[in-house]
């Protein structure tokens, strides 16, 4: 087997930028409210859906991902203040709960959207291929990579340059101090589920123009994530950047070599991990 | 490997249950098992094998509970191993292997695909093992769908049918009843046993066991590996009633009704799987007379389960009675 090719990593990477978005959001609500959201995917196709019906009515890609991420964020947020609440902090029940909603979800959007596939159309400033000299590539999977990394910039701003980023920082270290202090932890918890859920709604628009939308995308973008947060470990930016670039390749590696097993290919490597670090790379013990 | 999965001094101080309500348990399981006896008597055909769809998901539920309710670690991989069990007992049948091969066959490859899933998972415990057992049954299902040269892909695969002597519906419910009563002796024995005392010492304080010797990742891979085991079983019965085997068999779903039955039966209850796996089927079956929304019916439920009875109803139940007769002692 001859190496990669520069196409191939490119895909790669670009599939990587868009697990990162989706899998950031993730980490951040898993990292500071300790719940695994495995809403996630099922937030991630709701804002592919919604952003693929307000970009063809309205035929702006921008209204598209407004509305994608406006309409997800609204769903954290009946999550969050309609459902988690009455759960406590008893994180089985937080997670089964969220389980729950996944499935609610789903099947929502299948009687709503059926089961055709769907894809978000791109505007045309990103359509057709960069010409670099002979090699040609998809714009569009270019500026996804653009995306990946602008989000992954303003994150880390958001966490370590500003007021609210210190104090959701505080948050995953002791949340009950930072509670002491005066400071409304609640909103910043909320905040957080928003965020994050934002950045599912957010992926799915991004994912949904160049991996297309079905019923089961969802299922398969959550295990993804699960796959970035279990590698990267848990409320870590950093690790989600090198777990999405780490699942991505392997992901790309794993449909070139061995096509009807690439599924198997980021088992692999999650495995190993676990044995040596069962917390992920930059996780922390609570 | 210094401590041994058995130990004596756990076993003396297993029989905590007193008499009272030891009896009263008996009596029930034995009622329950006359009933459950005698059902197909009067029953027609159709609600026959639905009674031994019961039957076999309350040992999958049961398999659950022994990992969830004896051990404290709540799987989310269950349903793929169940279906791995399914997919080999049918892939093997419809080359034209005996059933009972097959079936053998199906619980081998369960058993092995639960030691592997159960090395990995040992390292971790709460919601982290959640996630992991999530993930590796996603994989499992994912090879499932995508691997269409061995498994249809989509399509999945169709058996030869049952022998003939299994073709009644009630003759096969009463091979399927002694199965699952074998089965649950079995699953039932060990949790009483010195190795299901030690996990419960496990899942109330891991740390602890450990000071007194025992080793803990052993007999969490144990306890992983036999409940794959059962949760094999299961799916091999299941090959054999169904006689087909598509994606949905390995799929998220399976595990959190799974699940679900043993949360509905009451985790630690063991025979809780029974009640949890009638209660869910039964509503499957209501639900899908007047809607195709099943999985959102089952979602709303698991919202409200979580929200309102996270014990269980047979939990609740338990803890009425228990509340009942230590007044009733006073």
């Amino acid at each position: 087997m001859n190496g990669l090719s520069l196409l191939q990593i490119l895909n790669g990477l670009t599939f990587a930028a868009l697990l990162f978005i989706v899998a950031s959001g993730f980490t951040l609500i898993f990292g500071l409210l300790r719940i695994v959201n495995l809403a996630h995917g099922a937030l991630y196709l709701a804002g592919g859906y919604v952003g693929y019906s307000a970009a063809t009515t309205t035929g702006s890609f921008l209204i598209g991902t407004m509305a994608a991420m406006g309409a997800v964020a609204l769903i954290g947020l009946v999550i969050e203040r309609g459902l988690l609440r009455f759960v406590g902090d008893n994180e089985m029940r937080q997670v089964l709960l969220t389980l729950g909603v996944t499935f609610l979800l789903n099947d929502m959007l299948l009687v709503l959207y059926g089961g055709d596939t769907f894809t978000v159309p791109v505007p045309e400033l990103l359509r057709g291929a960069l010409n670099w000299s002979g090699f040609f590539y998809p714009k569009y999977r270019l500026f996804v990579l653009g995306l990946g990394i602008a989000v992954f910039i303003l994150l880390w701003l958001l966490l370590n340059r500003t007021r609210l980023g210190a104090l959701i920082r505080a948050g995953v270290d002791d949340a009950e101090t930072i509670a002491a202090l005066g400071v409304n932890i609640r909103r910043i918890f909320l905040f957080t589920f928003l965020l994050g859920a934002a950045l599912a709604g957010l992926g799915g628009v991004i994912g949904g123009a160049f991996l297309t939308l079905y019923p089961s995308a969802d299922a398969e973008i959550l295990v993804f994530s699960l796959a970035v947060v279990i590698i990267g470990g848990r409320g870590s930016l950093l690790g989600a950047a090198v777990g999405a670039i780490a699942v991505g390749m392997l992901n790309t590696i794993g449909q070139v070599m061995f096509p009807e097993l690439a599924y198997f290919v980021i088992f692999g490597p999650m495995a190993l991990l676990l044995a040596f670090r069962p917390l992920g790379l930059f996780g922390r013990s609570v | 490997m210094t401590a041994s999965l058995s130990s004596d001094s756990a076993a003396a101080a297993g029989d905590l249950s007193t008499s009272r309500v030891g009896k009263a348990a008996t009596v029930s399981v034995l009622l329950g098992a006359l009933v459950l006896a005698a059902l197909p008597m009067v029953l027609p055909n159709y609600q026959v094998s639905v009674l031994t769809e019961v039957l076999i998901f309350a040992v999958l539920a049961m398999s659950i509970d022994m990992l969830a309710g004896y051990a404290g670690r709540t799987s989310l991989c269950h349903g793929a191993i169940f279906g791995t069990a399914t997919y080999m007992t049918i892939w093997l049948a419809q080359d034209g292997s005996s059933i009972a091969v097959a079936m053998i066959a199906g619980v081998l490859m369960a058993t092995m695909l639960a030691a592997v899933f159960g090395m990995l998972a040992i390292r971790t415990s709460g919601v982290y093992f959640l996630l992991l057992t999530l993930a590796l049954g996603m994989v499992v299902w994912g090879i499932c769908l995508r691997w269409t040269s061995v498994t249809g892909g989509e399509n999945g695969l169709r058996g030869p049918g049952r022998p003939e002597f299994l073709n009644d519906h009630v003759s096969f419910y009463y091979v399927v009843f002694v199965c699952v009563a074998l089965i649950t002796l079995a699953m039932w024995r060990i949790v009483r046993s010195p190795f299901g005392l030690t996990m419960r010492g496990i899942r109330d304080s891991e740390s602890r066991m450990q000071a007194l010797g025992y080793n803990v990742p052993l007999h969490m891979f144990a306890a992983f590996t036999i409940s794959g085991f059962f949760a094999g079983m299961a799916g091999a019965l299941y090959a054999v009633f169904n006689n087909f085997v598509s994606p949905s068999a390995v799929a998220l779903v399976l595990s959190v009704e799974g699940l679900l039955m043993t949360i509905v039966g009451g985790v630690g209850t063991l025979f809780g799987g029974f009640i949890g796996a009638a209660a869910i089927i039964a509503l499957e079956n209501v639900v899908s007379l007047y809607t195709e929304r099943w999985q959102s019916v089952l979602g709303a439920v698991f919202i409200i389960i979580m929200i309102f009875a996270p014990d269980g109803v047979l939990g609740r139940l338990k803890d009425g009675f228990g509340k009942w007769t230590s007044r009733s002692s006073r």
